[in-house]
């Protein structure tokens, strides 16, 4: 007979059945951007998934640990990772960045778990400072013949400078397309762009971050199978609607409305998918709603007085390295505490 | 029918008390909920560990060879902390000798052989009347008697009934939770002992000098309330409440608080709220043996599980070995895993040589196929996810502490994490994705501090 210490049962899902779900959840937010954007979205994120798996297995193997890509929680990396890229990023570029991605971002600090900051964020604004040019350049949506032809920058040799876009966009049946996002246009000329076209996606944008509503139904999916702390996300979508709610309200010809803040930019898929981040999100029941209104807020000030137009990336994260401050000063209060000497 | 849906439909079940935090196991209680107290036959051999209760050991005051009577003292109490033990059947002392029990070391035991052939009568008893008796009376006859916290921890009654004298106690809380799943042992003395257990409740009352007495049950009993209530005194001093179905809601800091809204203060006990808890089959004991004297010389077990042929609710005689148990029950389908109590609190055994003791309330088989899911799952690190935090119910941080006690920082968690708060329901184990053994580690911590403690 066996010996166990008790408890003796258990029913809660394992970490891999969890990863696994964020996998499914992302999954339509994956074949969305792929009808968007078309091939080359498929390609970013065929290479970021497949380099992310393999510089896993490599530093599992360098430092003669069992390889530990089963749990699944590289895949989530891999994918959020491509998905926050423009959609004509470089494909070696993406490469670079799913390795610091895993390399830098994980598996240095000991693998799953022990990671200070969200993985794919790190590997993001590795790329961010490292090819400013090609993470900033923007290709229209639903173009004609998507599925049949890269978008010519995915396919830049290596190490050198790819070609303009301007050029070949021009050459397509389009007309008016700026070559910004919608967060950029709003922030450096004022032009706002319709809410309903954020809601369902048809934007410029990063890969993944265009139809706000997609990506809220995929967490509420995540929610409602108890693997996704919906605290984070309700406090930081609340705190960012009501911070730019108050500058709206101050200046409206400047300012955007507080839907439009919700709904553009990377801001519900960062919510979402990635302030949630269980290893780099504050664990006690204050913190949570702390941790989630510092991204709301730091993406705000940094969207209406930054000099970039998207602030989400950084905010997530200030509070990824500020998470476990805010664990140790919000402490559960414990059930039949007594109160210190002296305070009565 | 699960108790959330019945939840939805049933009126009486909208407004219930809890405590936050806690977790939802399946109840399983279902093969034997159902299922009447039978007693259950005697053993040829009969094995009584001399410490059955928390505190001291019982001293043996019979020799080998002596023949007893059932219901006969056979070791008396070793000071206040402790109890004495009584003859469970009519028989011959065989030896005094070092046998296996369920918390592992070999202990001091009696060895008891029964006349096969005895017609096992109750042969030694005192009848006397409790209304006539004082409190400290009470308390003495209460100690007397053997009787020791029937729900599992053991702890001696007439300790709890002496509290330190700084506190009054004015509620008396008979505990009929029984949250561990599997386990109905409560749920049928409350239906078939009610008139006991109501006697018991009155004694209890009379020896603190309580005004006033609350039986708490879940509220997937509500067939015990009813049963309760259409016996309750007129006078309506004692009254009974459903509290809402959540594990640990047994748990005596746990009622209090679902009950009457009180914590009993970390490090108190529940007289520091005014307070005494009772396991309402310590209590229905009580009612029964304290008018006619004698001990606690059986006990009703729920023996149950998917390994096993013929659960049920039996009334076993303390020091029964489980192999005559098992033997007479039948086992089935690869039964591979055997555990005293109940699933969420109970100790895993390895030998079948281990009796049935006073704190011992169930026995659970489980099946190769139970245990599956449980042995193919790795540990993976923590993924701070707070699933842990979210359960614990006294609002402790297994989370932090668990990473604590994996780099062996005892001290720490007990400094700064309230290590000792912590009452091992095992909450954080059970939600942990990663399947860390958060609880396994923090007993570990605490008699790691406690070695240290006593090594300086």
């Amino acid at each position: 007979m066996e010996l166990r210490a008790s408890p003796h049962l258990r029913v809660s899902p394992s970490v891999e059945v969890i990863m696994r779900n964020v996998v499914y959840a992302l999954l339509p937010i994956c074949a969305f951007s792929v009808y968007q954007f078309g091939i080359s979205v498929f390609a970013l994120l065929a290479v970021s998934v497949i380099t992310c798996l393999l510089t896993e297995n490599l530093i599992c193997r360098l430092s003669g640990k069992t390889p530990t890509t089963g749990d699944w929680s590289v895949v989530i990396s891999a994918l959020l990772l491509a998905l926050t890229l423009p959609p004509g990023f470089p494909l070696w570029m993406a490469a670079v960045a799913s390795f610091v991605c895993v390399a830098v971002g994980k598996m240095l600090f000991g693998g799953l778990g022990f990671n200070v900051m969200n993985p794919a964020l790190v590997g993001r604004a590795f790329v961010q400072a490292a090819f400013p040019a090609s993470i900033t350049s923007w290709t229209p949506y639903m173009l004609p013949g998507r599925f049949a032809e890269f978008i010519p920058t995915s396919l830049a040799t290596p190490f050198l400078r790819p070609a303009p876009l301007a050029e070949w966009i021009a050459g397509k049946p389009l007309d008016g397309f700026s070559g910004a996002t919608p967060l950029a246009l709003m922030k450096f000329d004022h032009v706002p762009t319709d809410s309903i076209q954020l809601l369902i996606g048809t934007t410029a944008g990063s890969a993944g971050e265009t139809s706000a509503l997609l990506i809220f139904i995929c967490g509420i999916y995540l929610v409602v199978r108890k693997m996704m702390d919906w605290r984070i996300t309700a406090s930081v979508l609340l705190v960012a609607s009501a911070t730019s709610g108050i500058f709206y309200w101050m200046d409206q010809s400047i300012y955007p409305d507080p839907l439009f803040t919700l709904c553009s930019g990377g801001l519900m898929l960062g919510a979402v998918f990635m302030a949630t981040d269980m290893v780099a999100s504050p664990v006690t029941p204050w913190g949570v709603w702390i941790y989630g209104a510092l991204i709301g807020f730091v993406t705000i000030i940094i969207r209406l007085f930054g000099g970039l137009s998207e602030g989400v990336m950084y905010a997530i994260l200030l509070a990824n390295a500020s998470s476990p401050l805010i664990s140790a000063v919000t402490q559960p209060r414990i059930y039949g505490a007594t109160k210190p000497k002296g305070t009565e | 029918m699960t108790t959330a849906y019945k939840r939805l439909i049933d009126p009486r079940m909208w407004f219930m008390g809890t405590f936050s935090h806690g977790i939802h196991p399946a109840e399983n209680k279902q093969y034997t909920a159902d299922k009447a107290i039978q007693r259950f036959p005697f053993a040829p051999e009969l094995i009584l560990p001399l410490s059955q209760h928390a505190g001291a050991p019982s001293v043996p005051i019979v020799r080998p060879g002596q023949e007893v009577v059932r219901g006969e003292p056979i070791a008396e109490a070793a000071g206040f902390m402790s109890v004495p033990l009584h003859a469970p059947a009519t028989g011959v002392i065989k030896k005094i000798d070092l046998m296996p029990t369920a918390k592992g070391p070999r202990t001091l035991s009696i060895i008891l052989e029964v006349y096969p052939g005895d017609s096992q009568e109750m042969r030694f008893y005192q009848t006397r009347n409790v209304d006539t008796m004082t409190p400290q009376e009470i308390t003495q006859a209460v100690q007397d008697a053997g009787l020791v916290g029937l729900g599992g921890a053991a702890f001696p009654t007439h300790v709890k009934l002496s509290p330190p004298k700084e506190h009054t106690v004015e509620t008396v809380l008979i505990n009929g939770c029984e949250c561990e799943p599997f386990l109905t042992t409560d749920y049928r003395v409350m239906l078939e002992q009610t008139d006991d257990l109501i006697e018991g409740t009155r004694i209890f009352m009379k020896a603190l000098g309580a005004k006033k007495a609350i039986i708490g049950t879940e509220d997937n009993k509500l067939a015990a309330v009813e049963a309760i209530r259409a016996k309750l005194p007129a006078d309506g001093s004692i009254t009974v409440k459903a509290v809402k179905t959540k594990y640990p809601q047994g748990a005596e800091k746990m009622l209090a608080k679902s009950l009457l809204n009180l914590e009993i203060p970390s490090g108190g006990y529940p007289s520091s709220v005014g307070l005494a808890v009772f396991n309402v089959s310590s209590t229905a004991e009580i009612g029964a043996l304290l008018p006619v004297g004698g001990g606690v010389i059986e006990r009703v077990v729920t023996i149950t599980g998917p390994g096993v042929e013929k659960p049920g609710n039996y009334i076993v005689a303390i020091g029964t070995p489980l192999r005559f148990i098992l033997d007479q029950l039948g086992l089935k389908g690869g039964s591979q895993h055997l555990i005293l109590g109940g699933p969420m609190m109970g100790s895993a055994i390895s030998s079948l040589d281990v009796p049935i003791t006073k704190g011992c309330g169930g026995v659970l088989v489980l099946t190769e196929e139970d245990t599956r899911g449980e042995t193919s799952r790795g540990v993976h690190p923590c993924i701070s996810c707070g699933k842990c935090v979210e359960a614990c119910p006294m609002h402790l941080n297994p989370c932090n502490m668990g990473k604590l006690a994996y780099k062996h920082r005892y001290a720490e968690i007990a400094e700064s994490f309230h290590l000792n708060d912590c009452f091992e329901c095992g909450c954080c184990s059970y939600v942990c994705p990663s399947s860390i053994p958060l609880v396994q580690y923090f007993r570990i911590a605490k008699s790691a501090n406690r070695e240290k403690a006593k090594a300086s």
